[in-house]
Formats: C-alpha cells, sequence, structure tokens
C-alpha cells in the first residue's frame, strides 16, 4: 500500500442562526480540540444570520490553532474590503484565517443593495475569480519586509517594497497598495466550494482549498484529478490544492444502521452528499476513502452542529487518530502549516528574481 | 470631596494614528498590526473604565509627491473586524469603528455594525466619515465619488448627486432603518427604503441589536458637520484648542439641538486630545520637547513644509532658514490628507516667525504644528481636564497616545486615579453598554 498523505479534516459551525458569540465560541474551541483543520461558517446576505467574517473574528482571540474560515460574498461587496477584512482575520488570530468564496444570484439580494440587477452565476463567478485575484495581489503588496523603521534615514517604510497592484477587471478596478501589511500566512487560505458548474473555473485559478460533491471513493478520485488538471493548465502546482469531500451528516441516532453503510458510501443530498448513520460508521467511510487516495479529507456539515459536532469529535475524529489515521495534535500554529501548503512569496518579489 | 452632583467625564482611547504624531522611532514603540497592540491599549482602557476605544481607517496610503509617503507610520488592519476580536479579550469597554460611508453601502455596513454590537453585547459604536476624493475612490467599485457611481443612469431615475454629507446623513438614516426592521420581540420585517441616494428594499438579517442603535459619532467641525452631528450623531469628535474656543464651540453644538427635538445631553463632544506626563510640570515640559523632536524627524520637517509649499524642496537643510522661493497654490503634491489651508497666508506667518526668533526650519515645524493638549504632573493635568469639563468646553476627550500600545499606560495609572477621586470619572463601570457608559437612552424602536 502506498503511503498515505495527511488526511485533512473541517467542519461547518453554522446551522440555525445564534445571535451571541459564545454558541459560536463553543463549537470552534469543540472542533479545535478535535485538531481539525478548521471550521467554516456560512454566509449570505438571503437568509437571518451574523455576518460569518466578524464572528469568526470574535472565536480567534478564544482558540489558538484552529483555521477560521468564513463565507464571503463576493457579488456586491466591495473587493479592496474583502481583501482587508480577510487579510485583518488573517492577524487577529496569528495566520489561520482563510475565506470561501460565494457569489448573490439572486435579485432579492441585488435590491438589498439596490446598486446593479442581478446577473447570471457565470458572470458573478468571473467576478469572484477577480476578488480573488485582486486579493491575492492587495497581500502581496507590501513585501514581507517593507517595515523598516529606518531612524537614520527617517523612513518607516521601504517603498520600493510597496506595489501598486493595478487590476482592472470587468466590474471593478483597484490601485493599490493594501491598506493592510502582508498578513501573517502571505495569503489567507482561500476555499471555493463547487465541483463542476460556474465555480469551476475560479476554483481552479485560485482556491488552495476545493469542496467537492461524490457519492463513490472512485467519483471523488476523478474529480480530484480533474481539479488538479485544470489548475496545472493555470501554471499552478497540483500539490499545492487540497481536494476536500463535502459532506453533510446527520448523526443524530447513532444507534442506526448506517444508511446507506460505508460500504455504499453516501448518498446524493439536495446539497452534496448526505450521510447518516453512526460516527464509528463514519470514521470508516473517512478512512476507506482517504487510504484509497481518492481525496485529501472531507469538509463535514453536521445538520445540528450542537449535537453531531460533539459524535463527530468525540467519536469520529477520536476512532481516526487511535487508528493513526488523523493527527492528534497541531504540529503548526498557522491554518497554511495544518493543510501542508507553503507559506507564498510575493509575487512582486518574484517578478524582480529577489526571491 | 467633590458634591456628586458634579458633572461627569467620558474618555476614550484611539489607537495611534498614522501621521507623524505616533513616533515609532522610540525604542518603546511596538507593532502598529499585531493584534497584541491592540489587546494591550484596549485592556489598558478598559482597566482605566474608559468609555470607548476608538479605530480610525485608512483606505489609501498617504502619498507625497507623487510616491507613498515613507516617513511615518503606515498601515493598519480593517477596523471592524478588529474590534470584533477584541470583543473577546474585553468585557464593558466601547468599540468604536470608523467607517467611511462614502465607499460602503448602507446594507452591509449596517449589517456590520449590528454584527459588531451583537458579538460585544451592546458596546459597538460607528465614528462616520465622508470622502469625496477621486484619489481613494481608486480603490473601489464607486470611484471618485458622485461623478461616476450615483450617475442617474445606474438605478434608471433621474436623481442628482449631492454632498458628501447629504448622503451621509441619509446613509445614517437608512442604517437606522435596518436596525428597526426586526421587532423587539424577534421578527424580522421587510423594509423599503426610497431615497436621493438609496433604493433599497428586502429584509435585514440581524435581529435589533442589544443597543437597539449602535452610537453613531460624527467627527469635523464645520458647519455643515455641526449640523449633521446635531442632528444625527450621538457623540462628535472634535478638534481640540483653548478653553474658550471649547466653550464656544460646545454652545454652539448644543444650541442646534433643540431644532431636531434632541436634548443638550444627547449629543456629547469630545475633542480628540495628546497629552504628556512627567513627576513635576517642568518635567512634563522636557519631555514634551523631547517628544516634538522624535514626531518633527528632519526629514518629516522637510515634507511638513512641501505641504505647505506646494513643491520639492528636499535639497533644504532642515536646520537651514526657511525657502525665499514662494509656494506653489493647489499643488496636487499631496494626496490622501487633510489640506492645511490657505498656503500662501501660512508660508507667510512661518517665515515670519523663523525670522523673529531666528528659528531653523526643523524648528518652525516644531513650533507652529501641534503642541501637545495637556502637558504635566498627573495634578496639572487632571486638574485641567476637569476645567474644560466643568466649565462646559467639552463632554469628555478622546485621548491619542504618542506609542503604540504602551502610550495609555501612565495615563490609566497616574491621572485616572485623580479624577475618580475628584468625582469627575466612574470608578466602576455601572452599565454595561456604550450607551449606558455615556448616559445615552436606548432609541425608540420605530416599527
Amino acid at each position: 500500500m502506498p503511503a498515505t498523505a495527511a488526511l485533512h479534516l473541517a467542519a461547518e459551525i453554522g446551522g440555525p442562526p445564534h445571535y451571541d458569540a459564545p454558541h459560536y465560541t463553543a463549537l470552534a474551541q469543540l472542533a479545535e480540540r478535535g485538531t481539525l483543520d478548521f471550521v467554516t461558517l456560512g454566509d449570505s446576505f438571503a437568509r437571518p444570520g451574523l455576518d460569518a467574517l466578524a464572528v469568526l473574528s470574535r472565536v480567534a482571540p478564544a482558540t489558538r490553532r484552529i483555521g477560521l474560515v468564513p463565507t464571503v460574498t463576493t457579488t456586491h461587496t466591495e473587493p479592496f474590503h474583502v481583501s482587508s477584512a480577510v487579510a485583518t482575520l488573517d492577524w487577529v488570530s496569528r495566520g489561520r484565517a482563510g475565506w470561501s468564496a460565494e457569489v448573490s444570484t439572486t435579485g432579492a439580494e441585488a435590491r438589498l443593495f439596490g446598486r446593479r440587477p442581478a446577473a447570471p452565476a457565470a458572470d458573478l463567478w468571473r467576478e469572484a475569480a477577480d476578488t480573488a485575484e485582486v486579493g491575492a495581489r492587495l497581500w502581496d503588496s507590501w513585501e514581507d519586509d517593507a517595515e523598516i523603521r529606518d531612524v537614520a534615514t527617517g523612513r518607516f517604510i521601504d517603498r520600493a517594497k510597496l506595489h501598486y497592484v493595478d487590476f482592472e477587471g470587468a466590474t471593478f478596478t483597484v490601485r493599490g497598495p493594501a491598506i493592510v501589511p502582508r498578513p501573517p500566512q502571505g495569503h489567507p487560505v482561500t476555499v471555493i466550494d463547487g465541483t463542476g458548474g460556474p465555480s469551476q473555473d475560479a476554483a481552479a485559478r485560485h482556491a488552495d482549498v476545493v469542496l467537492v460533491r461524490a457519492t463513490t471513493p472512485e467519483q471523488a478520485a476523478g474529480i480530484r484529478a480533474e481539479v488538479r488538471r485544470r489548475a496545472a493548465t493555470y501554471g499552478r502546482d497540483p500539490d499545492a490544492l487540497r481536494v476536500l469531500v463535502a459532506l453533510t451528516v446527520d448523526l443524530g441516532d447513532a444507534e442506526t444502521v448506517p444508511e446507506p453503510g460505508p460500504e455504499s458510501g453516501p448518498r446524493l443530498a439536495a446539497r452534496g452528499s448526505y450521510y447518516r448513520g453512526g460516527p464509528v460508521d463514519l470514521a470508516e467511510l473517512i478512512g476507506q476513502w482517504h487510504r484509497g487516495g481518492a481525496v485529501d479529507g472531507f469538509h463535514l456539515t453536521p445538520i445540528t452542529p450542537a449535537r453531531d459536532l460533539e459524535r463527530i469529535v468525540n467519536g469520529t475524529v477520536a476512532l481516526l487518530q487511535h487508528r493513526s489515521l488523523f493527527r492528534t495534535f497541531y504540529p503548526g500554529g498557522t491554518l497554511r502549516e495544518h493543510l501542508g501548503l507553503a507559506r507564498p512569496a510575493s509575487r512582486y518579489v518574484l517578478a524582480e528574481g529577489r526571491a | 470631596m467633590t458634591a456628586p452632583t458634579q458633572k461627569q467625564m467620558h474618555l476614550a482611547a484611539h489607537f495611534p494614528g498614522v501621521n507623524n504624531t505616533t513616533v515609532w522611532s522610540d525604542p518603546r514603540s511596538k507593532s502598529q498590526i499585531d493584534f497584541s497592540s491592540f489587546e494591550h491599549l484596549a485592556r489598558t482602557a478598559e482597566r482605566g473604565r474608559f468609555d470607548f476605544f476608538f479605530l480610525a481607517e485608512g483606505l489609501r496610503l498617504r502619498e507625497h509627491n507623487g510616491r507613498i509617503h515613507d516617513l511615518d507610520v503606515v498601515g493598519r488592519p480593517e477596523s471592524l473586524t478588529v474590534l470584533s476580536a477584541l470583543a473577546a479579550v474585553t468585557d464593558r469597554l466601547g468599540l468604536a469603528a470608523t467607517v467611511n460611508a462614502t465607499f460602503n453601502e448602507p446594507y452591509e455596513l449596517a449589517r456590520r455594525l449590528a454584527t459588531l454590537d451583537h458579538l460585544s453585547a451592546g458596546r459597538a459604536a460607528w465614528n462616520v466619515v465622508t470622502s469625496s476624493d477621486a484619489f481613494t475612490g481608486e480603490n473601489f467599485r464607486r470611484g471618485g465619488y458622485l461623478d461616476r457611481a450615483d450617475l442617474p443612469q445606474v438605478l434608471g431615475s433621474a436623481r442628482t448627486g449631492g454632498t458628501p454629507y447629504t448622503r451621509a446623513a441619509e446613509f445614517v438614516a437608512t442604517a437606522r432603518e435596518l436596525w428597526d426592521t426586526w421587532t423587539p420581540d424577534g421578527t424580522p420585517r421587510p423594509f423599503r427604503h426610497h431615497g436621493q441616494h438609496f433604493t433599497i428594499e428586502g429584509e435585514f438579517t440581524v435581529p435589533r441589536s442589544p443597543q437597539g442603535h449602535p452610537v453613531v459619532i460624527q467627527a469635523g467641525d464645520s458647519g455643515e458637520g455641526r449640523e449633521f452631528a446635531a442632528s444625527a450623531a450621538d457623540v462628535i469628535f472634535t478638534r481640540h484648542g483653548t478653553l474658550e474656543a471649547g466653550r464656544t464651540f460646545y454652545a454652539d453644538v448644543k444650541a442646534r439641538l433643540a431644532k431636531y427635538g434632541r436634548e443638550p445631553d444627547e449629543l456629547k463632544i469630545m475633542p480628540g486630545v495628546t497629552f504628556v506626563l512627567g513627576d513635576s510640570d517642568a518635567e512634563a515640559q522636557e519631555r514634551a520637547a523631547e517628544i516634538r523632536l522624535q514626531q518633527i524627524s528632519p526629514q518629516n520637517a522637510i515634507l511638513a513644509l512641501e505641504q505647505i509649499w506646494g513643491r520639492d524642496l528636499s535639497s533644504y537643510d532642515p536646520d537651514g532658514p526657511l525657502p525665499e522661493i514662494d509656494p506653489v497654490p493647489d499643488s496636487t503634491l499631496v494626496q490622501g490628507r487633510v489640506r492645511i489651508g490657505d498656503q500662501l497666508e501660512v508660508a507667510a506667518r512661518w517665515r515670519a516667525l523663523s525670522q523673529a526668533k531666528g528659528l531653523s526650519i526643523r524648528q518652525t515645524v516644531i513650533e507652529t504644528t501641534g503642541r501637545q493638549s495637556f502637558i504635566g504632573s498627573p495634578e496639572t493635568v487632571a486638574a485641567e481636564l476637569i476645567e474644560f469639563v466643568s466649565t462646559d468646553a467639552a463632554d469628555g476627550f478622546i485621548l491619542v497616545p504618542h506609542l503604540t500600545p504602551g502610550g495609555l499606560d501612565d495615563f490609566v495609572d497616574r491621572v485616572v486615579p485623580l479624577l475618580q477621586e475628584r468625582g469627575a470619572f466612574r470608578s466602576e463601570y455601572t452599565g454595561s453598554t456604550l450607551r449606558s457608559h455615556l448616559g445615552l437612552t436606548e432609541p425608540v424602536w420605530k416599527g
């Protein structure tokens, strides 16, 4: 059997909306006890709930290692603000930030802003890709050693190490440089949800983590190979991508026979793949799919986070750890380190051949 | 012991800014971006029972002579995100974010502010600022304010523009409508706003927040700014001056409230102030002079001169005399910072001062630009602060330390206890929300 790459696990902590910080802090701390790579928190202008990036910023000082990945909508928002907010989340979490790009397609959401009408998803994902591109440029626009504090010349920064990004897209332009100095991870982790369809191209170009839907390991392996191939066509190293199967899980009644069971795999539900059963069988499924090299890991969305996350951590994760299939502590401090992703050098350093 | 009816002072802590008030060359100066710096200053302010912690905002790095300005502290985080994190490490301290109304939309910003109010259990504040410069607009979809994004064809109706203030006023009013859309018992209801600048409708995603509405701060002293504050703000962040100027400003602003059906107490006047402490007044004066030298480095002195002269003066010796040549009016040398006023007039004044006292360029700049507001022993500074408040020149102060992050330590350790002893400032928080610290009532729900 070939040596197996590290297993990566993440969990969504959203669900029915809560409007207080302790609820989300407790869930993130629970996921951190399970040494998960990161938690996600979904967000949308279309349904009740707090701003997810702010919630995870509130959670950051109450956690130490776990990655924090809010959904950030790119459709009616300012790309410059998005980049600044994600970079700031990286600063306040000391290198644990990511963001999951999402678009708003409905007319109802467009009317909340009153700036422009709803647009087709394909256009909005092109804009999301532009937002990811300008975000990465802005994160690179301060070189890591731009701050010099040179008393002799009176200079706080070396302005040769700050760069205009001069981005011109179809729907916006950004001059730069960033207001926020380069974040601790260089680039906070970009997560894009989508196997196919309009987000596929944005994922291939910009995602560090791609969430995919699959009901069998064979299907997952095929999708993973395709995602990696497409990334390579954009000149990216496919090994710098993590492909996680998105699985909605219901661990509500651990005594029932798993449905449909680890042998046949999860069934496809309305929003991706759906698993219902006990935490032990979920561990079996994760172990089998990962051992075969079909996926880099799983992103689990518990249907009832307050209940199911505890069962994932104390049941599923504990068993995977016992079988030496998952880490028992965080060897690194940043989300990139958990994911085994290198800290990128600034493109402006690379462009000038100074790396 | 002072009578218990003594007027209470309000205090806020401003995180050191990206200008030469902030001294970075001092060995005690630490990171302007690490979270630990924000945590230190916020915890210090809370230890001192301050009303709130205040963050300014940056949307474009300042430029000088077409190049990024490199002499002062540069770089800062996004305000609301940092304050959300600070809500985790403080319990009572108000958390005030400066957010530009020009480069944001009411729905999203009202949602982010309401989120902060929920996450902090009622401690959020919004310092409303506006911008009309195309330079900043180059980082945003909106671009140059009022000349592109608000064109009538965008929304298909025949609208005209307006000023930043009319847009800001409608922005604040719209945010308040959104904050009121959920019923007090937690039921979302649809909203519709049709105005000159915004036409929006739908449902807000956040219930009414613990304060009802986050506290609204207005920064700016112009007539239009005062009127806006009188009509819509809870706090006005103003320029500090003499006791007499403070009283005049205070009386003027408070007198404007009645026509909006508001009581004088419903708007707190808080000038931004700097301070230098010493064991004695003389020692504090010495320290203040040292700090001024740190603030006005030789390079910063030339730069300050160039801001007035509007031309490249890099060949001049900062320890030599002022230039003989005249300023260039309306120069675009400086971008992204507030203009100083009539350049020719300022230049003439600086030359006269330099000649009269025999001052070099650097000495002239030190002499003419922002001396610290309060300098003295803790007793002296406490007495002066109390005088400003008790004689109605201010309701309190937004303190701007010159060092990150320890610049407030001495004030909290040495001045706050004196203010408390004299009955001028709270010894403990009596409420949990920022509104309660400021003595502001919760806004009536307008369903």
